[in-house]
């Protein structure tokens, strides 16, 4: 695919990706910063989602609440959202009401008041998000499993944090972190959409090019040493079905078994791909040997680009009336057979013909275009989304048996159960 | 009206056409991106489940894809998932909708398989099993949620038992359990057909073309004993609050849900009861009742208002998360909100701002395929004409500051209310 992209670094570090598209009067405006839970100490778990929500308490140029008007009132669309590996913020404007989004973007990362009693107030907003996820069983499932895959790095503690660091976390560290992050040289910006390339780059030239570079954060440097052994991790608490959850240790995003991996992840559990869009799954190896079997009423998988090495997810729902014992038999089956090669030409095929389909649609909305430029930019460079489809085409069947033997070894996962202690029983 | 407004889709770019067995098919193309979107709905809702078989309308559309007289399950999804295209059905209140989305050149396929799933589905016994499995699954989970709780006791406060409404479309887990095939066949026979049915493609097709495959797949569709959409039994205002509290061990936070039956769509002072609630529960990050109850007293991670409409009538609610010792003063905070906004007429800045976010949004709406067939979908269900959205700016400036008060002194009331709690054990005192 031909870049339309254009990319600049201004003087402070700020890096900036432009392209145009005038298929609709809409621009999609991302700062994408390059923190989140992987930056983290324990003590301090959950800071990065904590800043986020600091980031809509106000400035002196736009006070608490009134964003949230000003961006309704003009017809726009706004959020933010903290994950393992960076913060986002975008606004999706009516091209002509662009603006406003560019000039609270630049206000923010610099100017951002971290008033000391909006920080006590959003404790309890911050701690309910938690209390909220609580309710759900899944929650309880990932954060244990994930934290007895990863011992050190810092992928192994919810991007929420844990209870009692957000009970003790105090205004000081929340604003050393924002000082520290949220600096030009940190950040990425991209504008999709309807406008002139030059007329965008001087406005933002002219926001953004004033705020002063900070010193270079400090690099993660806790990386998870090599697993020796399966882990196996129990939850049990209320809950009306059992889950099963698999974590397979995975390579990073930028690597290039991420690509074959992601493609043994569509014959497993189905496609899935850039863009937010997904299909159907009832047609792959899992969905047949589990639900068609009426062992599980769901299974699903992901690989996830990270910056660090992070995990191949498999989760099956128990169905009412079977065991765990009897879904991970038959997830483990399954997983040997494509671990011993036998993924075909024909499954290969059609994974990439997926993708492509996949790949169009994620690439019609404005808003999808501008988060993966920020994303792929992130953990790799935007030419990783610009070139997915190309490379994604070069993978052969050799790399992907390849890839499934190597990463699909049982002494390489976490296994994890959540069993109800009511309802119905093993 | 403006360039703008005219570039807005209307009566020149969507092209409408009923065919004599009352299916109603339109068409807008799109060449800048390679997909196509099918939208639509055929009138054969939750509201004709058997009282003991409710649920059946839910079960039965997602088992549509499962088998038809000429495919196997295996070679639908095949023919689906090969090629990255995607077809869904859900069962609604009113109709069975579905949607689905392709690679343009693969609109046949996709209109090939809607149209044998919908008229010669061949529900396999296996799959009616295994779907009544997810269900039940499904129906479990949710049940531990205190926000599917406190909406499921709501609407059986809200509205009389004889009213479809007070139920959930999906079932319970004993009546899901106890459907049978025969029920499920009798059901498709009976109300599936072409009267009522609507269908929107939008994408980059050629609009004779559609017209051509939608004549060859279902021209010739007549069900004679297809019955009309009956009205509903009336609902009467609530005149004395109806409160429940639902104990859910375990769960840290209780959701609340407390409202009204509202107007539906057709009603006239639907549209300032649409900008009413935004003003009270959705503008600027929630409205009033986000401002008082999350940032005012950081008591909640959400709590907004959500107007239903619909055939209806829809409920005109507010919905709160919060933390089990905050719900006292949620519900005050919540009650002085609903005082305020059927004592005082609102600003005129604020009244400004909000019909500024309904005029202003609509580039954004209508940037995908799929809402401009949401959008035309919506057009054609409630009547509104081709050139609603060229109509749009004229209808929301002329509500008045008056009519806001009026709309919301029409249904609500901060002492009249059906009102769920679900959430941790409750005292004895409550």
């Amino acid at each position: 695919m031909a870049s339309q992209v254009t990319r600049y670094v201004l003087d402070n570090g700020l890096t900036v990706l432009l392209k145009e598209m005038h298929t609709a009067p809409v621009i999609s405006w991302w700062v994408m910063y390059r923190v989140g839970s992987r930056n983290e100490q324990t003590g301090q778990t959950g800071v990065s989602h904590w800043v986020e929500h600091m980031m809509f308490k106000g400035t002196e140029q736009f006070p608490a609440g009134v964003l949230d008007k000003a961006i309704d009132r003009e017809g726009g669309v706004w959020n933010a959202q903290t994950s393992f590996d960076y913060t986002a913020y975008f606004e999706t404007m009516p091209a002509h009401r662009i603006d406003l989004a560019l000039q609270a973007e630049a206000d923010r990362m610099a100017n951002a008041l971290f008033d000391p009693d909006e920080v006590e107030a959003e404790r309890t907003v911050i701690i309910s998000e938690r209390q909220g996820s609580e309710n759900s069983p899944m929650f309880w499932l990932y954060e244990e499993t994930r934290a007895a895959a990863f011992r050190v790095h810092p992928y192994h503690h919810q991007i929420l944090g844990d209870m009692a660091d957000l009970q003790t976390m105090t205004r000081d560290m929340l604003y050393q972190h924002y000082r520290t992050y949220y600096v030009p040289n940190n950040a990425i910006a991209v504008a999709v959409g309807d406008f002139d390339t030059a007329e965008m780059l001087a406005r933002i030239e002219a926001l953004y090019g004033a705020i002063p570079a900070g010193p270079e954060p400090p690099p993660v440097t806790r990386m998870e040493p090599p697993q020796q052994g399966e882990r196996t991790v129990r939850v049990e608490r209320d809950g009306n079905a059992s889950y099963v959850y698999l974590a397979y240790r995975a390579p990073q995003g930028a690597h290039p078994d991420w690509l074959k991996l992601t493609l043994v992840d569509s014959v497993l559990a189905g496609a899935s791909a850039p863009g937010g869009n997904s299909l159907g799954n009832k047609t792959s190896r899992l969905y047949k040997a589990l639900v068609e079997t009426e062992l599980a009423t769901g299974v699903g998988g992901g690989v996830y680009p990270s910056i660090d090495p992070y995990l191949f997810n498999i989760v099956a729902t128990v169905r009412d009336g079977r065991t765990t014992e009897e879904v991970q038999s038959a997830l483990d089956a399954e997983i040997e057979r494509v671990r011993h090669g036998d993924i075909t030409q024909t499954e290969l095929d059609k994974a990439k013909k997926q993708a492509k389909a996949l790949f169009a649609y994620g690439t019609e909305s404005i808003s999808g275009q501008a988060f993966w430029l920020a994303f792929s930019e992130n953990f790799s460079s935007y030419t990783w989304y610009e070139n997915f489809l190309e490379n994604l085409d070069a993978v052969t069947l050799e790399d992907v048996q390849i890839a499934a033997q190597q990463y699909l070894r049982r002494s390489q996962r976490t296994v994890g159960w959540f069993i109800p202690t009511n309802g119905q029983e093993d | 009206m403006d360039a703008y407004q005219h570039a807005l889709p209307g009566p020149d770019d969507i092209t409408r056409r009923e065919f004599p067995n009352g299916l109603a098919v339109l068409v807008r193309e799109n060449h800048h991106a390679q997909s196509v979107v099918l939208t639509g709905s055929l009138n054969a809702g939750s509201m004709f489940d058997p009282p003991d078989a409710v649920g059946l309308a839910s079960f039965l559309a997602p088992l549509l894809l499962r088998g038809t007289e000429s495919r196997d399950f295996a070679t639908i999804h095949e023919l689906l998932e090969g090629s990255g295209t995607s077809l869904h059905m859900s069962g609604g209140m009113h109709t069975i909708g579905f949607g689905g989305k392709s690679l343009a050149e693969d609109l046949p396929v996709l209109l090939d398989l809607l149209a044998e799933t919908l008229r010669s589905p061949s529900l396999p016994d296996e799959h009616v099993e295994r779907l009544r499995g997810q269900i039940v699954t499904s129906i479990k989970i949710h049940e531990q949620d205190t926000r599917y709780m406190a909406g499921r006791v709501f609407r059986r406060l809200a509205y009389p038992p004889e009213h479809p409404y007070s139920r959930q479309t999906e079932g319970g887990v004993e009546t899901v359990s106890n459907i049978t095939r025969t029920q499920l066949a009798d059901f498709h026979r009976q109300y599936f057909g072409p009267q009522g049915m609507i269908l929107i493609v939008v994408g980059a097709i050629k609009t004779d073309d559609v017209f051509q495959l939608v004549a060859d797949k279902f021209g010739d569709w007549v069900n004679p004993d297809q019955p009309v959409l009956p009205d509903l039994p009336p609902v009467a205002a609530i005149n004395a609050p109806r409160i429940e509290t639902f104990a859910m061990p375990g769960k840290s936070q209780s959701d609340i849900v407390l409202g009204v039956p509202g107007p539906s769509r057709f009603v006239e002072d639907w549209q300032a009861a649409n900008l009413a609630n935004s003003i009270l529960g959705v503008f600027g990050m929630y409205g009033r009742i986000g401002a008082e109850v999350r940032e005012k007293h950081g008591m909640a991670y959400y709590s907004y208002s959500r107007l239903d409409g619909g055939l209806g009538p829809g409920s005109w609610r507010v919905v709160a998360g919060v933390n089990p010792a905050n719900v006292d003063r949620a519900l005050e905070a919540i009650r002085g909100e609903i005082a305020r906004i059927t004592t005082e007429v609102v600003d005129e800045e604020e009244l400004d701002d909000n019909k500024a976010n309904f005029m202003g949004r609509l580039p954004i709406q209508l940037e995908s395929n799929e809402g401009v067939a949401g959008s035309i979908l919506t057009m054609e269900r409630y009547q509104l004409g081709l050139d609603y959205l060229w109509r749009y700016a004229d209808v929301i400036r002329a509500v008045t500051r008056e009519d806001i008060l009026a709309a919301a002194q029409h249904y609500l009331n901060p002492d009249v209310y059906a009102l769920a709690i679900a959430g941790p054990e409750f005292d004895a005192a409550e």
